[in-house]
């Protein structure tokens, strides 16, 4: 079978070799000179090596011969060092890699063309298109998604030799600026330097030349490069592309690497995965009769990988773009909020991997001690630890607090008749303290799901009330506008006082799920005229009400964003949340979505976990969150980064 | 875990008496579901007739769409023909719905396909209503991977229909549907239906037929087709894999209409 391959980049070559190998005619078309590489250096990790070994033992050894190899990360924040060990790095000089795979690839007998422009491969049985992110096959022939991702961000080189993976942070006037940095031979480091696009256009860097550029560079971490200069190699300030496409092959062509999916450079993974790519290729034509089962077989078997790694990559290109928001974090939360930041990394992981970080770490979040608990197990207030249940029944309740949770949350309780979900619902004298746990109460008025039974409207129900007569969902009774506001203020305020001599530890004032509260909340659900047309004004004069009646701790189950068009944002929801704790709420309850029944919600587990990390450090209120956590490594991550101070945590069958 | 069979209401080329007999094994086979697809614009038997025929035809086997497309029926006209299906099958029947993923069908049906996802909600709001009635033994599934679907299932249904994939790929949509019922509120569990297509008497037929029904689909068709279980010991471990992710009920259908592929499903589970 002859083959045709355009771009002779990792990907391009890794196939040349491996499809030489199995007896195909491969020809690579390259629009470069074979030296013209961009880039310094790129990181591997330690399962695609197995991976290299098995699929060609020739460049494995060579690649590996030439390996900067380490296993220390260096956070450089605040004058301090935070240093933890016990992680498996390799990387590579770019140029170098390429230069092993194109001598084996000429070995074997693959003709390589290089400056030899193509807009798409070569006629051939089977047609390889290796381009690269900006791959104009991908333009031509498939229908992708491609947005950029992340921050502004210049790759430079520099001729200090570092001995970690390292991360250094700088303030500046015109805001924070990072670098990521990793030796990848004897002489040389890459240094990437990263910053938001405001950032980048504050500081002038929009209209800088490279040498101005570089200047600036070498000027801000000019401690961390300890007077070594930065390098460029054609190095610009760029945007990385995210590349998603539904689909890698059409016919007998099929896209590699970065021209069929990319992966945010901070995990990085960009080169592992094309060159895994291409064994799976080469496999998949090894094991099948035709081209199209082959391409079907390769895509079906990387599509899953590459998922996961670009729901990494996102989480982790999120988090290099809201460092400024973390800059109050202790150097040592710090540390592990970067370390966890992709999902992939948990405090257990850590504590495997790194003891003496995470029990520096775990002794720092209890308060000093020497020997402490894991993160969920320090107490947060009057709570004991940062076990959340929600319950709906007494006997629930009692059955939790006996099982460990350091909060037990109940209700809702309806503060009006006419606010009640179901004519079941239980009211306040229904709760009672809870041996072994803290209790919380929810107060709430179900607005516009009042009287329902299975999220239907009950046979025996009411009339009902909302901000405006905005039914919710199909069939459902379309409410009056409420007029009696100080009625229903009052009723709220009466209920807090009630609980305060209940036994009660925590007070929540609902204000999310389409409820009354969050009913004005919104722009979907409030069409009010009148004053209340402001949305936020009500809730917060009942938020007052209950203030001045609840002396404990009070807590603000909030709606951060509608997750709907027309809706409410999450820059709405963190807003808000600022005049929340202004008004004196000691916690907001991170919720999202459901002010309508049709939003547009990403379920996945800890689906809300950025949101509570977005309102906890932009907002500066402690959050408690949900979102399906069902094991007690995800509890101690979120509370350990920050991310949230107490958790909702679910038993899963 | 249950493992059901397909009625192969959607292969071309049935005799009057093709589905009768298939229905009539499968009631004497280990099996504990009959399903069927949907699709108007295609060689098919409507979903509602074949279930109507195969519930006369059957004595104990439970009976379900997996899934219709709800909107291709206007929300009273699907309310009757559930509780018709509830009634002349003695009770046998789960209804398991989603928006499809032809506009082909919609255009056939007279349908606009813009206002599908609203249209399925009021009839799973239509349907939700007949809770406590004599149809409440009726579970109704909701299919479909967008948050958007996943929060329909876990508002007015009781389980979650998959489309189709891996043991891994029903996994992590199990894992969305949980996060979704619990996000609603929910108590206990959804139910998890599970589905696979079996090609084992003859690969080759199957398969094209798969990349028939899934041409408008482009190369994901191909991934269909290359999904279809074509030996006994791929059955046995795609049953494994659905087990252990959770499925309650799995549904494996033929891509032909050789009841030889009825009878070694039979001899497999």
């Amino acid at each position: 079978m002859d083959v045709s391959i355009l771009g002779a980049g990792p990907a391009g070559l890794y196939s040349a070799i491996l499809l030489r190998k199995a007896g195909h005619g491969v020809t690579v078309h390259e629009r470069n000179a074979p030296d013209a590489t961009f880039g310094w250096g790129v990181v591997f990790s330690e399962e695609t090596l197995g991976a290299l070994k098995d699929a060609d033992p020739k460049t494995h050894l060579e690649i590996t011969d030439s390996f900067a190899r380490w296993s220390t990360i260096d956070i450089r924040y605040r004058g301090e060092v935070v240093r933890s060990t016990g992680h498996s790095f390799t990387a590579i000089a770019r140029r170098h890699l390429l230069a092993i795979l194109r001598a084996r690839a000429v070995e074997l007998g693959a003709d390589l063309r290089f400056d030899s422009e193509l807009t798409e491969p070569a006629a051939a049985d089977l047609r390889i298109a290796a381009d690269g992110a900006n791959s104009r096959t991908r333009q031509r022939h498939f229908t992708a998604r491609v947005r950029p991702q992340g921050c502004k961000y210049i790759w430079f080189g520099t001729d200090l030799v570092l001995d970690a993976f390292t991360f250094a942070f700088r303030e500046t006037e015109f805001g924070l600026f990072q670098a990521h940095a990793y030796p990848f031979d004897e002489n040389t480091s890459t240094w990437i330097v990263e910053c938001a696009e405001p950032v980048w256009r504050r500081a002038g860097l929009d209209n800088a030349a490279e040498d101005e550029s570089i200047a600036f560079c070498e000027r801000l971490f000019a401690d961390d490069l300890a007077g070594n200069r930065l390098r460029s190699n054609r190095s610009l300030w760029l945007d990385f592309p995210l590349v998603r496409c539904s689909s890698w092959h059409r016919d007998n062509l099929v896209l590699l690497g970065d021209a069929a999916h990319t992966a945010h450079f901070s995990i990085g993974s960009g080169t592992k995965l094309a060159m895994e790519d291409a064994i799976a290729l080469a496999a998949s034509l090894d094991r099948t009769n035709t081209i199209g089962a082959a391409l079907t077989d390769y895509e079906l078997e990387r599509q899953p990988v590459v998922e996961r790694f670009q729901q990494a990559a996102a989480e982790s290109a999120g988090y290099f773009s809201r460092t400024a928001h973390y800059t109050g974090f202790e150097p040592v939360q710090f540390a592990v909020n970067l370390l966890t930041r992709s999902g992939r990394v948990t405090h257990g992981n850590l504590a495997q991997r790194d003891p003496r970080l995470i029990r520096r770490f775990d002794s720092w979040f209890a308060g000093g001690t020497a020997i402490a608990a894991p993160p969920l197990f320090a107490p947060f207030g009057k709570i004991t630890n940062r076990l959340v249940a929600e319950v709906s029944t007494p006997g629930e309740a009692a059955a939790r607090a006996a099982g460990g949770y350091g909060l037990v949350l109940a209700g809702p309780v309806a503060v009006t008749a006419q606010g009640r979900v179901s004519p079941d619902d239980l009211p306040l004298s229904a709760w009672g303290p809870v041996p072994g746990a803290r209790l919380g109460v929810r107060i709430s008025h179900a607005g516009a799901r009042a009287a329902t039974r299975d999220n239907i409207p009950a046979a025996d129900g009411w009339p009902i009330v909302a901000a405006s007569p905005v039914p919710y969902g199909p069939l459902a009774q379309t409410p009056g506008e409420l007029t009696d506001l100080d009625e229903v203020r009052q009723a709220f305020a009466d209920h807090a006082t009630a609980a305060a001599t209940a036994g009660i530890d925590l007070l929540e004032l609902d204000m999310a799920d389409g409820t009354l509260l969050a009913g004005f909340l919104s722009p979907l659900t409030n069409r009010r005229t009148d004053e209340w047309g402001d949305r936020h004004k009500f809730p917060l004069s009942v938020l007052d009400a209950v203030r001045a009646a609840w002396p404990r701790v009070l807590s603000i189950r909030l709606t951060v964003t509608d997750w709907a068009p027309g809706g409410t944002t999450v820059a709405d929801g963190i807003a808000f949340a600022k005049e929340l704790r202004a008004h004196g709420a000691d916690l907001a309850h991170v919720r999202a979505g459901h002010t309508l029944p049709d939003f547009r919600p990403e379920y996945r587990r800890g689906f809300l976990t950025t949101l509570s990390d977005r309102v906890r450090t932009e907002a500066g209120i402690p959050t408690l969150v949900g979102g399906y956590l069902t094991t007690l490594d995800e509890v101690n991550t979120i509370v350990a980064a920050g991310r949230a101070d107490l958790c909702v945590f679910t038993e899963a069958p | 875990m249950q493992v059901g069979i397909g009625l192969p209401n959607t292969v071309p080329a049935r005799g009057p008496r093709t589905l009768l007999d298939w229905a009539r094994r499968a009631d004497a086979g280990p099996f504990g579901t009959l399903a069927v697809l949907d699709r108007l614009d295609y060689d098919s038997v409507e979903p509602v007739t074949a279930l109507a025929a195969a519930a006369g035809a059957t004595e104990r086997i439970g009976l379900a769409t997996m899934i219709a497309i709800g909107p291709l029926r206007s929300p009273g006209v699907l309310v009757k023909q559930a509780r018709s299906l509830v009634e002349v099958s003695g009770g046998r029947f789960t209804l398991g719905l989603g928006v499809g993923a032809r506009h082909d069908d919609y255009a056939a049906a007279g349908v606009d396909p813009a206002t599908r996802g609203a249209v399925l909600s009021t009839q799973l709001a239509h349907l939700a209503r007949l809770r406590g009635t004599e149809q409440s033994t009726m579970d109704i599934l909701v299919g479909g991977s967008s948050g958007a679907a996943l929060s329909r299932m876990a508002r007015y249904a009781d389980g979650y229909a998959h489309g189709g994939g891996p043991p891994r790929a029903f996994a992590s949509a199990a894992t969305k549907a949980r996060v979704a019922w619990q996000d609603h509120g929910r108590t206990g569990q959804p139910l998890l239906w599970g589905q696979g297509y079996i090609a084992v008497s003859d690969p080759e037929r199957g398969q094209a037929y798969l990349r028939d029904y899934y041409a408008f689909t482009g190369p994901f068709a191909d991934k269909v087709a290359a999904g279809a279980l074509t030996s006994v010991r791929a059955i046995r471990d795609f049953i494994r894999g659905y087990a252990e992710a959770g499925c309650d009920n799995l549904i494996l259908f033929p891509t032909t209409l050789d009841t030889a592929d009825l009878d070694i499903l039979a001899e497999a589970i």
